[in-house]
């Protein structure tokens, strides 16, 4: 019997989930010995034309991260999808956007904008802009095009299971891989792997009152108790809307959440959740105050739906339509 | 404009069981006339009013979100309208960070007794709703033919 | 056990028994004049004479300070002593003719007139006579040894130490309680300038509040009773034969459980001072409804006389209605009971004073009850004036001599379009009913709304005016909003009612509409737990969850809004439903 397939691919995004697969130590031998890698270009020498040669759902298992921003990404990702029998959204990237999602808080044109023209570091006189096609002496040039907003792998190719985190941590990979390899079944499609049922609050070892917010700091501005919950202390944490899965990591290191494994089951949109939860704490009747207060949060929408722009209800930024 | 181009907006509103929902019945019963692009959904308090709830609406092509309540001081759950208030100033904020016009979200408050009030809201957020245009959040179909790989050679 | 005979009874008393304690448990009488059962005998007026047989003749002693003796025999009515108390009562009449207790005593002795006239001869009928009974009282009730007497003989006199206003007494009033004279005078200060309560007049330290109080008991004021004061006295324990009265009694807080509460904490008057052009607290002969509520009252301190400052009937009233009501300044609502109470007062002051002119300044004449129109027609039929306008100021008049004390109500009259000014010598405020002080502590207490005016909110205007937004909780009276006695009788008979018949039915019904927290979901943020209004989330410490008592739910959803998490489902409004509802509402153009 052939060993089954795996492959692995990295659209847009850092790059931190492939280090994070590494990062399961001397695990990586087993899925070594375990599976045929048919196709990992961030570790191995695949080509592109080496996955059109294969057989369609031949792939046993897809972990694919990053998102969907530009027409490679999204090649790729209905070839991977056609060529294999398990797609998995790996990673927060290709889960819900991630921090290549904040884009969509402006348009590719302001994008465009700043990068080639305004920003102050760039020189460029000509005021040129990349074409997808372009002449030159040598040939015909192509680059991938740049689209108008980053999308989740889910919203291009439908996706069998998801595995949050920024990075997915390492011990939940290896549960996720350990658990295919030792053929236990598998969750229903669509399901959220490698994560907890409940919020980051769980994991948190923190103490909690009843929350009345004054004033929001942010976390330069105090050194928060290490053993008081962040929240009472005023620092904006999304752990209560975020689900459990990374071991509160970061509010172990007394930094707040900031939310990258995504909404628990029942949160159909994260950032909405935590206004929702933020706004109703905060301890004042007075709109005047209440807005003094709000304003402590610079960029609401940047710090709520920092890890899911994309896969937010609102998706991204929309240029106002006037009649 | 003529009468067939003319933009209908499509707007939701959460009106809170005691006030103005009670409001909303009395301009009926008052036959006072209100206009019809409001669609009303009864909750118990508008402090049950989630911002998924307004996004949801938006996504789901409404123009513009109405949500009333009862006066400050005046709410049956005692502060559930001031929990609207708070929500709805932040979320104004994150709408505009997502480029949609913050006027599109209306917090008002109409007491049992207000039927009048209501139907004045509803005329007035219809008009300024149709005065900012439509919204179009609903998405397109996606037009962009599926890149083929072989046009990809990276 | 002492035997001894008295007038040929023979008895047996305890040792240390006074002859005139014997005499008394055998029912013979004897006179007394500087005794008092409070207070240690003394045997300063001798009236109490008596014969004792001893072996060689008799002794006369004196019965109050005389120990009995094994085998005593006693007579108290032989020549002997009536002949001794004939001199003593008339050497008293010789001194003190006019004192009823001295003539009454010369009566009993059968003495016309003294044949001596004393040298320090004092004809008032309220002399001192020197029995000492306030100075005594003063040192071994009361404790406070602020009086004493000064001299010998007949030089000896009552004073304070000095002659001069005695900083050791506590004004309790003891010395003139016990004077058998009247020579001792309780004098509290002047009842104006005290706080209303206190126009009920000088109180003794343990009294009834008021002839209509509830509960009918009396209470000990901690700050009059000398007890509190001197450590002493406590003579009220000693004769209460109940055993009622326990001075170490303190405030106690008690907890009760109950199923259901009425909430019927009344109301507060609105501090007519605020309105400085109304002159309260400011000029004399102004007062508030209350004020002449307990004025108009028999058992009041005028004993329901209308009297001005200077204790005599006004000559003319003034009565101005919406003090603080109907005011966009101050309450916007109608107080409701003031129309209906000021024409009272006006009958009354015609049925009183039937001199005096009464004015009623009304904006509207709200007589809205059952009978309230009649009245007023017959009021208006006694010669009351009624003004329709609101006053502008109540000022002093007063340039000449003859004015002093007159007040000048200035006010538009908008029936016949004049502006006017009336001469009245008394003033009366209709102040408006406002929420008590606290009404915002105890809604939060209870969980309570209160409408826009303050007052706590009822379910439904109409459909369900005495029960509240919470189960179990009803208002009643004018915390719910001002009303009138019948209204107030109506509601609370209701809202007992309402009570009862959930206690009949011994069970509750629940609206549907409620929060649960599904605890697979909830990690314990508590994010929840202070928004609820009605308390009912709890957080479990030991299992990291909270948790909704589906008892003191009432569905108001803001929790299910609020969860971080998901975790709260609100039945009836979950997030299915409303997105579903939502869905269908704009699935057609």
């Amino acid at each position: 019997m052939s060993k089954p397939k795996l492959a692995l691919y990295w659209a847009a995004s850092c790059g931190g989930c492939e280090i994070a697969v590494l990062d399961v130590e001397e695990k990586i031998l087993d899925v070594a010995a375990f599976f045929d890698i048919v196709f990992w270009p961030c570790a191995m020498d695949f080509k592109y034309k080496d996955v059109q040669a294969m057989e369609d759902g031949s792939i046993d298992l897809c972990l694919f991260n990053g998102a969907i921003r530009t027409s490679e990404n999204e090649a790729m990702a209905r070839l991977l999808r056609r060529k294999s029998k398990v797609l998995v959204a790996f990673g927060s990237c290709a889960t819900e956007g991630c921090i290549p999602g904040l884009a969509n808080l402006t348009t590719k044109e302001e994008i465009l904008d700043w990068v080639y023209h305004r920003s102050p570091s760039t020189v460029n006189e000509n005021g040129v802009r990349p074409q997808p096609r372009f002449h030159v002496p040598e040939g015909e040039l192509e680059i991938p095009e740049f689209y108008e907003e980053v999308r989740t792998l889910a919203q291009v190719v439908p996706v069998d299971y998801f595995i949050p985190g920024c990075p997915p941590q390492a011990p939940q990979i290896v549960n996720v891989l350990s658990a295919i390899m030792t053929g236990a079944p598998l969750p229903p499609p669509g399901s959220v792997i490698g994560a907890g049922e409940k919020t980051c609050c769980d994991e948190c070892g923190r103490k909690r009152e009843e929350k009345r917010i004054k004033r929001f700091y942010r976390p330069w501005e105090i050194v928060p108790d290490p053993n008081q919950c962040l929240l009472d202390q005023g620092i904006i944490c999304l752990g209560p809307a975020t689900r459990s899965g990374c071991g509160a990591l970061c509010v172990k290191a007394n930094m707040p959440c900031r939310g990258c494994y995504g909404p628990p089951p029942n949160v159909m949109d994260q950032g909405a959740k935590m206004i929702s939860a933020l706004a109703s704490v905060i301890d004042s009747q007075d709109p005047e105050e209440v807005q003094r207060i709000l304003d402590q949060i610079p960029d609401p929408a940047g710090t709520l739906y920092r890890f899911s722009v994309p896969a937010s209800l609102l998706h991204r930024k929309r240029t106002q339509v006037t009649a | 404009m003529n009468q067939q181009q003319r933009f209908e907006p499509r707007i939701v509103g959460f009106l809170c069981n005691w006030c103005s929902y009670t409001g909303a019945d009395l301009a009926g019963v008052s036959r006072m006339k209100s206009a019809p692009n409001l669609r009303t959904i009864r909750v118990m308090c508008s402090g049950r009013v989630d911002p998924t709830l307004v996004l949801r609406a938006f996504q789901l092509g409404a123009d513009g979100v109405l949500v009333a309540g009862c006066h400050p001081g005046d709410c049956h759950y005692q502060e559930g309208n001031y929990k609207a208030m708070r929500r709805v100033l932040l979320l104004k904020r994150v709408l505009r960070e997502f480029g949609i016009d913050e006027r599109r979200l209306r917090l008002e408050w109409i007491s049992a007794s207000e039927g009048e009030k209501f139907a004045r809201v509803a005329n007035e957020f219809t008009e300024q709703v149709r005065a900012l245009g439509p919204l179009q959040l609903e998405e397109a179909p996606a037009a962009v033919a599926e890149p083929q790989l072989e046009e990809v050679r990276a | 056990m002492i035997s001894l005979t008295i007038n040929g009874t023979r008895t047996e008393v305890r040792e240390g028994t006074t002859i005139l304690q014997a005499a008394r448990f055998l029912e013979i009488p004897i006179p007394t004049l500087c005794y008092h059962p409070w207070l240690k005998p003394f045997g300063a007026c001798r009236i109490c004479t008596v014969q004792v047989q001893r072996p060689r003749g008799y002794e006369l002693v004196t019965a109050c300070n005389t120990p009995c003796e094994e085998g005593m025999v006693i007579q108290t009515d032989t020549d002997h002593v009536r002949q001794a108390r004939r001199v003593v009562v008339e050497l008293m009449m010789a001194r003190w003719p006019n004192v009823p207790i001295v003539q009454k005593l010369a009566a009993e002795v059968g003495l016309e007139k003294p044949r001596f006239i004393s040298e320090m001869r004092d004809e008032a009928p309220d002399a001192c006579i020197l029995c000492l009974r306030c100075v005594r009282i003063c040192e071994e009730v009361v404790g406070a040894c602020a009086i004493g007497y000064e001299d010998r003989g007949i030089k000896r006199k009552v004073v304070t130490p000095f002659h001069e206003e005695s900083e050791a007494c506590v004004a309790c009033g003891a010395c003139a309680h016990v004077c058998p004279t009247g020579h001792m005078k309780f004098e509290p200060e002047d009842y104006r300038g005290k706080p209303p309560e206190f126009l009920l007049g000088p109180n003794t330290a343990i009294h009834v509040m008021t002839p209509q109080a509830v509960p009918k008991v009396p209470r000990i004021d901690r700050e009059s009773c000398i007890h509190f004061k001197t450590n002493g006295c406590q003579k009220c324990v000693e004769v209460c034969e109940a055993k009622a009265v326990n001075h170490e009694m303190t405030d106690q807080e008690l907890e009760i459980e109950v199923g259901q509460i009425l909430v019927a904490t009344g109301y507060d008057l609105f501090d007519a001072s605020v309105m400085a052009q109304y002159g309260y607290g400011r000029l004399d002969n102004i007062y508030t409804a209350l004020d002449i509520e307990r004025m108009l009252n028999a058992t009041g301190p005028t004993g329901g006389q209308i009297r001005l400052k200077n204790g005599q009937p006004p000559r003319a009233v003034g009565i101005i209605h919406c003090v603080g009501s109907r005011d966009e300044n101050y309450h916007r609502y109608c107080s409701r009971v003031c129309c209906m109470y000021a024409l009272k007062f006006a009958h009354l002051i015609k049925e009183r004073c039937p001199e005096a002119e009464v004015y009623n300044f009304y904006i509207d004449m709200r007589a809205f009850g059952k009978g309230y129109e009649e009245f007023y027609s017959r009021v208006l039929h006694e010669g009351v004036n009624v003004i329709r306008g609101k006053v502008a100021e109540v000022v002093q008049a007063g340039w000449s001599k003859q004015e002093e004390g007159t007040l000048l109500i200035r006010c538009e009259d908008t029936l016949i379009g004049k502006l006017r000014e009336i001469p009245v010598d008394m003033v009366i405020l209709c102040n408006a009913i406002e929420p008590r002080r606290d009404a915002e502590r105890v809604a939060r207490l209870f969980g309570l709304s209160r409408s826009p005016d303050g007052f706590f909110l009822e379910r439904h205007p109409k459909l369900d005016p005495v029960a509240t937004s919470s189960d179990g909780l009803f208002v009643a009276g004018c915390a719910q909003g001002p009303k009138d006695i019948p209204d107030t009788v109506a509601q609370a008979s209701a809202a007992a009612a309402r009570m009862l018949a959930t206690i009949a039915k011994g069970v509750v019904e629940m609206d549907p509409v409620r929060a649960e927290i599904n605890e697979e979901y909830c990690s314990g943020c508590r994010v929840c737990n202070a928004l609820c209004p009605y308390e009912a989330i709890e957080y479990l410490e030991d299992k990291n969850v909270s948790r909704v008592n589906s008892a003191l739910c009432k569905g108001c959803g803001t929790c299910v809004a609020a969860c971080p998490a998901g975790a709260i489902t609100g039945y009836g409004f979950s997030d299915l439903q409303l997105h579903a509802e939502l869905e269908g509402l704009l699935a057609v153009r």
